[in-house]
């Protein structure tokens, strides 16, 4: 469920959507744009990760751009009574960096689990994928492997909770 | 090829990242090199695309609502359908993939009304059907992402 976010956070989280700006004081700079100090920019970072809605802080790397140039999406149709184990056992796995579970869409579409797998060839990924249904005790693996194909747009979400800030950063 | 500088900036900084005043100057303390340097690969590593940003990845859910949606895009038809959706505010991916559902995309607004609406603007614009696949749980703790240098 989304938290109730009062009006300084939505305008710090549309300000970070975009990321920090690479200046020695990244914080005061973006308290300057949404009219907080610094210590408030840098506390409120703290608490909206403690409070687990910013599930990571860093360098967000793009996996293509670093020779992980074969990416696919992994659907599974794992029993309801599994999917939150297997879930879970799939995340372990360093190659995999997203797994969710999802609704399916029956008749068209039967899959319930979702995880990103990166390798750096075609066939990597495939074992990979072998190996997360062995290890993970998929009985019976029923699965598809949507590689990626074009990429048509990638960038940090952009929720538009609050106007935008009156110093608008370059796109990416 | 990257440099060493550049490898450790790529696998050392993706979580916990320094939330202090002078965050590029502590990194580059650590690295033994100068905050300038540190700004300045950023900056190329943002430039070159490697990087796509140094700031929060959020939990799906947690700010405004957000859903994956897929389409059935006959081929010779892509181009245009992908440009149409790429061009709205709320998706942020949108990449091809291989399958007969051979587009999909996130859509991320301020809540669940806003992701509908603009599904349903797409699907008359396209005159196809969309998939709505809304996340129900996320299973995985982002702690970045092992690069493996070759």
């Amino acid at each position: 469920m989304a938290l109730e976010l009062n009006d300084t956070d939505k305008s710090l989280i549309t300000a970070l959507a975009r990321g920090l700006p690479l200046v020695p004081d990244p914080y005061a700079e973006i308290g300057r744009r949404v009219g907080l100090s610094e210590a408030d920019v840098m506390a409120a970072i703290k608490r909206l990760s403690e409070e687990g809605l910013i599930k990571r802080f860093g360098v967000v790397v793009r996996h293509h751009e670093l020779g992980y140039r074969h990416n696919a999406m992994v659907v599974w149709d794992i029993p309801d009574d599994k999917v939150a184990d297997i879930g879970k056992c799939f995340s372990k796995f360093d190659f995999v960096t997203l797994c969710y579970q999802r609704p399916r869409r029956l008749p068209d579409w039967p899959y319930n689990l979702f995880c990103m797998v990166h390798g750096r060839e075609r066939q990597a990924v495939l074992d990979q994928v072998e190996e997360l249904a062995k290890k993970c005790g998929v009985d019976h693996p029923r699965y598809d492997v949507l590689f990626s194909g074009r990429r048509f747009k990638q960038r940090g979400a952009v929720y538009r909770l609050a106007p935008e800030p009156p110093k608008a950063e370059a796109a990416e | 090829m990257k440099t060493d500088f550049e490898k450790r900036l790529l696998d050392e900084f993706q979580r916990d990242f320094p939330v202090s005043p002078r965050p590029f100057a502590e990194i580059a303390e650590r690295l033994d090199a100068t905050e300038e340097e540190v700004i300045g690969a950023l900056e190329k590593l943002q430039d070159e695309g490697t990087v796509s940003r140094v700031g929060a990845v959020f939990r799906p859910g947690g700010v405004g609502d957000s859903t994956l949606a897929a389409m059935a895009v006959p081929p010779e038809r892509l181009d245009e359908v992908a440009d149409l959706v790429s061009a709205y505010e709320e998706v942020n991916h949108n990449y091809e993939r291989e399958h007969r559902l051979n587009l999909w995309f996130v859509v991320c607004a301020k809540d669940r009304e806003a992701v509908t609406a603009a599904l349903d603007d797409i699907s008359r614009r396209t005159g196809l059907e969309v998939l709505d696949l809304p996340m129900i749980q996320d299973y995985h703790l982002d702690l970045g992402f092992r690069l493996q240098w070759h």
